[in-house]
Order: structure tokens, then sequence, then C-alpha cells
């Protein structure tokens, strides 16, 4: 009973950081404050989440596969996250027209800062 | 789950499905239809967990959203390339031809009738309990334990050939894009991963699991979900993966060794056909070998759809950005 209890306060924290890393990238102004609200979710949030899974897991093999699963997200989420980081930097407008990059402010000044 | 909260599970993943599938059709910008399309198959995937057809939902996961994701994003960024390079060159831009309105009722009158046509023959289907227990009864003459293996493999092994000689077509058609000065260069763009920096480090770190991942399903298919085709898209991943960070080239079209690794899984396959209509039936397998002959083919058919999905990644061997004759070549022809 206990251990449900804390299961569901560490799903419920993880589900936060989901909901707080969603609302950054919608909101958040440029490519790189919303690559760290997305890693938050997908450090923190599952984290926790698995955590959480893991105090029900019914044997150790159970626990491995989920501890696996986090290690492995991390390490791509991590990796994803610096590539676009750096094709943000490097190539600001490489992908969208000259509509979409207007939408993103942080980037077109940075491309200025890069021209001049 | 108890009753009420796998119903609610289950309407809230359908309600995900249509909306996805909705705003895959609806968004505008195509790079963004892709997104909802992988994001779509996802979903599927995990209702076909829901219905417990676990080989099925790999299938999904691996070659429905994944691997045509990739794809469909391949073929997008191709044509933004191709677009902007015209933006270039005309200042006017492209000029998409405005779709008469007759066109697009016809369009939505023939998807309707489509749509309408399936759903008449599903409702008018006899009620029948399928082939399951035809399957079952058969199971212990096919050589494996996972009855959907033994459907592949054994029962229809017809049909999954013929899936592989079409995935090995579909490349051939691919590489007749290329133009003929290309021929026998590497198929794909060029890699810019900066040796040592963090898309080199992770195509050293994950190779190893994947691969193991991929060995294990192909292997643990004849008694379990799994199979040649979730291995093989894991393993065609993983060289991907290895060739994206720069550790290894793409092979050149003219490698013999590439080639037989094309046709090594079709090969194995015709092979053993054979074998059988010598026996009695084409593509019959003897209960006594069923097992064994079942994982080399597997075996076989693993290595060539692993390569084919890879290079059917990379497209047509090019020069310089792939984007064809008006294009000034930036490197000299080897």
């Amino acid at each position: 009973m206990l251990v449900d209890g804390i299961t569901c306060a560490l799903i419920g924290a993880g589900l936060l950081f989901f909901w707080a890393g969603t609302a950054g990238i919608i909101r958040f102004p440029d490519t790189h404050s919303r690559l760290h609200a997305l890693t938050k979710a997908d450090n923190v949030g599952l984290g926790l989440l698995i955590v959480g899974l893991a105090l029900q897991a019914p044997d150790w093999l159970t626990l491995g596969k989920l501890a696996m699963v986090w290690a492995l997200t991390l390490v791509a989420a991590g990796t994803t996250a610096q590539l676009v980081a750096r094709a943000a930097i490097t190539k600001p407008a490489a992908r969208r027209g000259p509509a979409s990059t207007a939408a993103i402010p942080g980037d077109t000044v940075r491309s200025k800062d890069r021209a001049s | 789950m108890s009753g009420l909260a796998a119903t609610g599970f289950d309407l809230m993943l359908c309600a995900l499905i249509l909306g996805a599938a909705l705003a895959a059709i609806a968004v505008r910008d195509l790079f963004g239809a892709v997104v909802f399309f992988i994001v779509y198959g996802v979903f599927v995937a995990l209702a076909w967990l829901r219905l417990e057809a676990i080989d099925v939902a790999l299938t999904e996961a691996a070659l429905g959203a994944g691997l045509t994701g990739v794809l469909m994003i391949g073929a997008v960024s191709r044509l933004e390339r191709l677009t902007s390079r015209d933006q270039d060159q005309d200042a006017a831009g492209p000029q998409s031809p405005p779709t008469s309105s007759a066109a697009r009722i016809a369009t939505m009158v023939g998807a309707a009738g489509i749509g309408g046509g399936l759903a008449w023959g599903f409702i008018t289907l006899p009620p029948s309990a399928g082939l399951q227990l035809a399957v079952a009864e058969n199971l212990a003459a096919s050589g494996v334990e996972n009855p959907v293996t033994a459907v592949l493999l054994n029962f229809r092994g017809w049909d999954t050939l013929l899936e592989s000689i079409v995935l090995l077509a579909a490349l051939i058609a691919l590489w007749s894009l290329a133009r003929d000065q290309d021929w026998g260069r590497r198929p794909g763009l060029r890699q810019h991963a900066r040796p040592g920096g963090v898309m080199a480090t992770f195509g050293r770190l994950l190779p190893p699991f994947g691969f193991l991942l991929g060995v294990y399903l192909v292997w643990t298919g004849s008694a379990q979900p799994g199979g040649a085709f979730q291995g093989g898209t894991v393993l065609a991943a993983v060289w991907l993966l290895v060739m994206m960070a720069g550790l290894k080239a793409a092979p050149r079209v003219s490698s013999t060794r590439l080639r037989w690794a094309l046709i090594a899984g079709p090969l194995l396959f015709i092979g053993v056909g054979l074998a059988g209509a010598v026996a009695g039936t084409f593509l019959g397998l003897p209960t006594a070998y069923a097992k064994p002959l079942i994982l080399t083919i597997e075996a076989g058919l693993t290595l060539s759809i692993a390569a084919t999905l890879a290079l059917l990644v990379l497209g047509a061997p090019m020069a310089g950005d792939g984007l064809g004759p008006d294009q000034p070549d930036k490197e000299p022809a080897r």
C-alpha cells in the first residue's frame, strides 16, 4: 500500500515534468530554450516514471529492462539535443523558409550576429 | 488492466490515433505532416499491442513508423533542397499548379468509394473463426512455436518470399534513378559527422546494443514475437547509424559483396523452395528439418532485409548534394 502510494507520487511528479516540458516546447521562443524544456521532460520526467514503475516490478529482469529503457533514452535524447542545438547554431534558417524563421526571433538574431 | 481503466485507455488511444491521422492530412507543412504520420504509426503500434498482436506491433513500430518515417523525412528534405535551388535560380520561386475543384471532388469521391467498398466488404463478411484453429492444429508440424512465424515461413512461405523480392525490386528501382556518371559511386549524401563529436560517440556506443537486439529478435522469432523483418530493421538502423556517425563509408553500389548480401535471403528461400519442389511441394518444409531450414532462411532474409532497407534510406548513388544534372558537381568525379 505504501509502495503504491510512492509509485503514484513519483509518476505524478514525472507527469508534471512532461507537462512542463510540453508547455516549454510550445511557449519558449527559440530552438535552444525549447530543447532545454524537451530534455527536462525526457530525462527527469521519464526517470521519475521509471523509478515509480520499478517499485512495482515483479522481478529483477523487469527492473533491468526498465533501467535499460531509461539509460538508452538518456543517451539518445542527449545526443539528439546536441545535434539539433548545433544545427540551430550553424544553419539557423536551413530547414524552413523565411516565414517560419521570422517566427523564431532568437534564431534570426543569431544568424545576423554570425553574418556581422 | 481492469475493465474500466482498460476501456478508458482504449478509447483514449482511438481518439489519439484518429487525431494524429487527421493532423497528418490537415497540416499544410510537409515536414509537420510526416511528423504526425510517425506519431500515428507509434499509436497504431500501441493499438496492435492492446490487441495482443505483438508481432504486428513490432513491425508497425519498426517499419511503419520508424523506417517509413525516415524515408519520408528524406523525401521532404530532398524536396526542400530542390525547391530552394529553384528559388535561387528563379526569383519567382516554384509554382505548383493550382488544383482544380473538379479534381478535388473526384479525389474525394474516389476515396469515399474505396472506403465505402471496404466497409461494405467487412460488414458482409460471413462470421468465421478465421484460420486460428487450423494453424494451432498444425503448429507442431511447422518446426516453430510462434504461430506467426509458422504462417510466414512455412504455411504461407510464398508470400514472404515475394515480399523479400519486392524489397529488392524497390531498391533496383531506386538505383535506376542514378545518373550514368554517378553509377558505381557510394549511395546517398556525404555525411558530415565531426570525428570525435557527439554523433561519432553515439555511433560507437549504440551499435553493440542494437546488434544484440536485432539478432535476438530474429532468434526469438521461432518461439516468441519477432522475426527477420523486425530484426532486420533494427540491424539496418544500426548500420545507418554507423555510416551517419562517419565510422564507416557506405559501400559502393558496384560491390560484389554488397550484391551477395542483398540477394542472400531470396536466393536461400528459393533454393529451399526448389529442394521442396523436388521432394514434392514447392516451398514445402519436411517436419524433421523444418526448424533448421526456417532458421537458415531467416538468417539469410535478415541479412538481405537489413542491407536493402539501409540502402533504401541512403538513396541512389549521387555526387555532391545529389540535386541532378543542373547542379555543378562540388567534388570532382573520381
